[in-house]
């Protein structure tokens, strides 16, 4: 409970000591993380201040129909070990094909990252064991991978009220393609483990971000606005639940102006809310341990989200040495763009940068800013409506269909709507009440028909789904506005008649 | 330069080979010293290369699910299977240090 994100951990940390606000040192780091909101409480003297580090690798699944370097269908559920090739099950005399497509999502990531793509990049061998990688080696791309040095920008609110955003930006250090693998099926009870290649082979981006960040908070932005973005490119689904979106944190803590402490890696984050929980958790855990005297192992942690904390993981045997090497049965990845494409080359076997480049669709905040602009929303609204698979429609819909002024609208869509929706844990698409007759609603109360009351009552008769126009529940509950100034006049006598003594009190004063 | 132990057990340790006898390290040392030669060649100015194949055309391939659906021939392979799951040990089963096992590499 209490204070949230960075100001929270900040104030935590003061409470154990003494000092200054958090930009007097901010060390190493490119991105500081400042406190906001409210003068920092005085600590007690001595200790000094801690700066958390924290790091993303972010693995992305390629949204494509066969897999990166085989034949073999993407599909989340299928029978096990039924989308396997025999190059999946690294069965001897096969070899890598690499796929065009996943080529091209990389391309539209880097770029929508602002990155630089390498227009030659390479393949590497990463290994070691694991029963899900029947190589014993991934293919990966260590030395050269095929973007590099972008960045992201992504919004967080000061208040709890999302009144007042700022922005931040995170490093991208790289974006490499490389192969998932296999999923292993632990079954404790018969000492063994099951093995469904499935998954290996799959197309991935691993997105690399640099340790700009400082909270549970940040990391959680920042990864929203990764997955919107990749979303609108669809390059990758990007759904954490179907592990199509994979985030391992790298936490560290240091004083002001100290080098970096020692980092822990936190894995097992299955949503963006329990990646908040998890980096704040370790932030803390290593804030207690080194000042109880303790000191950091550098260690793979698992975030255990029943318990809310991280544990070490298990079958971690030390320091890995993956003994990289070059992939040798692939040759150099070579992209093109329109001053360096060849003139008599297949069309097909050319992936062309500057093309790519030209159809991006517009990325997240380029859509906001449209809202806000074509709307007179506000761009805390804008950033609601695109949160929300569908809100953005369902609220162009309503505009188009009613008189009331999109700035009114969005109130109705993002409290009425919206409030209606989380509170039956439901989706816009499964909304019982459709763009139409909101529209419609809304006409009525513009037209002053209905009061605002009226409409709120109207609203909570349309969320029943029987059916029914607002027109008919208006005329059914008798909410129509007198229009008729006889009528009122009439109205307001009879109720003066029967409390004189209240209204000689009003004249009084 | 001899190769040393702790990188001799490190090797056993991650391509889980075994060296075996003070023959199989022999054979190692010689393999390295034959690959040493290398060094012999100025490269200066030169540009490393990793691959024979780097003049190659990398080859793309459309998109299209043209291959799996063989789950029963794989799992041939499987010495042991549940279902249509492969079945592997419960988790890797790292070599013990290198004090704990029978190894030659310990008189060295």
């Amino acid at each position: 409970a209490g204070a949230r994100g960075c100001a929270g951990v900040w104030r935590r940390a003061w409470q154990r000591g003494a000092g200054g606000p958090a930009s007097a040192r901010r060390g190493q780091r490119a991105v500081a993380c400042n406190t906001r909101g409210g003068a920092v409480p005085a600590g007690k003297s001595g200790l000094t201040p801690w700066v958390p580090v924290v790091g993303l690798e972010i693995h992305a699944q390629i949204s494509s129909n066969s897999k990166l370097f085989s034949g073999s269908q993407v599909q989340f559920a299928a029978p096990p070990n039924s989308l396997v090739s025999f190059f999946d099950a690294s069965l001897p005399g096969t070899l890598p094909v690499l796929n065009r497509r996943c080529v091209e999502a990389a391309v539209m990531t880097g770029l929508a990252l602002n990155c630089s793509i390498n227009k030659k990049s390479l393949f590497d061998r990463k290994h070691y064991f694991y029963a899900d990688l029947p190589a014993g080696y991934q293919i990966t791309q260590q030395r050269v991978p095929i973007a590099v040095n972008g960045s992201l920008s992504y919004s967080l609110c000061i208040d709890n009220k999302m009144s007042q955003m700022v922005t931040k930006t995170v490093r991208i250090k790289q974006i490499q393609l490389e192969q998932d693998s296999g999923k292993s099926l632990h079954d404790d009870t018969r000492s063994q483990t099951l093995v469904d290649l499935n998954r290996a082979g799959v197309g991935l981006m691993e997105v690399v971000m640099e340790p700009d960040m400082c909270c549970g908070e940040e990391a959680a932005a920042a990864v929203r606005e990764l997955q919107l973005i990749l979303q609108t490119l669809g390059s990758s689904q990007a759904v954490m639940a179907e592990g199509q979106l994979r985030v391992d944190a790298n936490v560290s803590v240091h004083h002001p102006g100290e080098p970096y402490g020692v980092r822990t890696e936190v894995k097992n984050i299955n949503s963006i809310r329990f990646l908040a929980k998890a980096v704040d958790y370790e932030i803390q855990r290593q804030i207690g341990e080194l000042e109880n005297g303790g000191t950091i192992l550098n260690e793979t942690r698992a975030f255990d989200s029943k318990l809310g904390c991280t544990v070490p993981m298990r079958d971690k045997e030390g320091k890995q040495d993956y003994r990289f090497m070059p992939e040798p049965n692939l040759p150099p990845l070579i992209l093109y763009d329109a001053k360096s494409l060849p003139a008599n080359m297949n069309h097909q076997q050319v992936v062309n940068i500057d093309w790519i480049h030209e159809r991006l669709p517009d990325l997240p905040s380029v859509k906001r800013a449209k809202l806000v602009e074509c709307y007179g929303i506000l761009p805390e609204h804008s950033f609601t409506l695109l949160n929300e698979e569908g809100l953005t429609e369902f609220f162009e819909n309503v505009v188009k269909q009613t008189q009331m002024k999109p700035k009114k609208v969005i109130g109705w869509i993002l409290n009425d709507l919206l409030g209606y929706l989380k509170q039956h844990s439901l989706t816009v698409k499964e909304s019982p009440v459709s763009s139409f007759l909101l529209a419609d609603l809304l006409n009525l109360l513009e037209k002053n028909e209905i009061s605002s009351t009226a409409a709120k009552q109207v609203l909570v008769e349309l969320w029943k789904g029987e059916g029914k126009t607002p027109l008919q529940i208006v005329k059914e509950k008798k909410l129509e506005l007198v229009q008729d100034q006889k009528e009122l006049e009439q109205i307001c006598q009879a109720v003066m008649d029967r409390q004189e003594n209240e209204v000689i009190m009003m004249v009084l004063g | 330069q001899k190769v040393t132990v702790e990188v001799l057990d490190h090797l056993e340790h991650l391509a889980l080979v075994d060296f075996r006898d003070a023959e199989g390290v022999e054979r190692l040392q010689k393999a390295i010293e034959f690959a040493n030669q290398l060094h012999e060649v100025n490269t200066e100015g030169v540009e490393p290369m990793d691959s024979v194949l780097e003049d190659r055309c990398l080859y793309l391939r459309e998109d299209d699910a043209t291959e799996g659906n063989c789950t029963k021939e794989l799992l041939k392979n499987a010495r042991e299977k549940v279902e249509e799951y492969f079945v592997a040990p419960p988790g890797n089963i790292p070599l013990p240090k290198l004090e704990e096992r029978d190894t030659f590499l310990q008189g060295s």
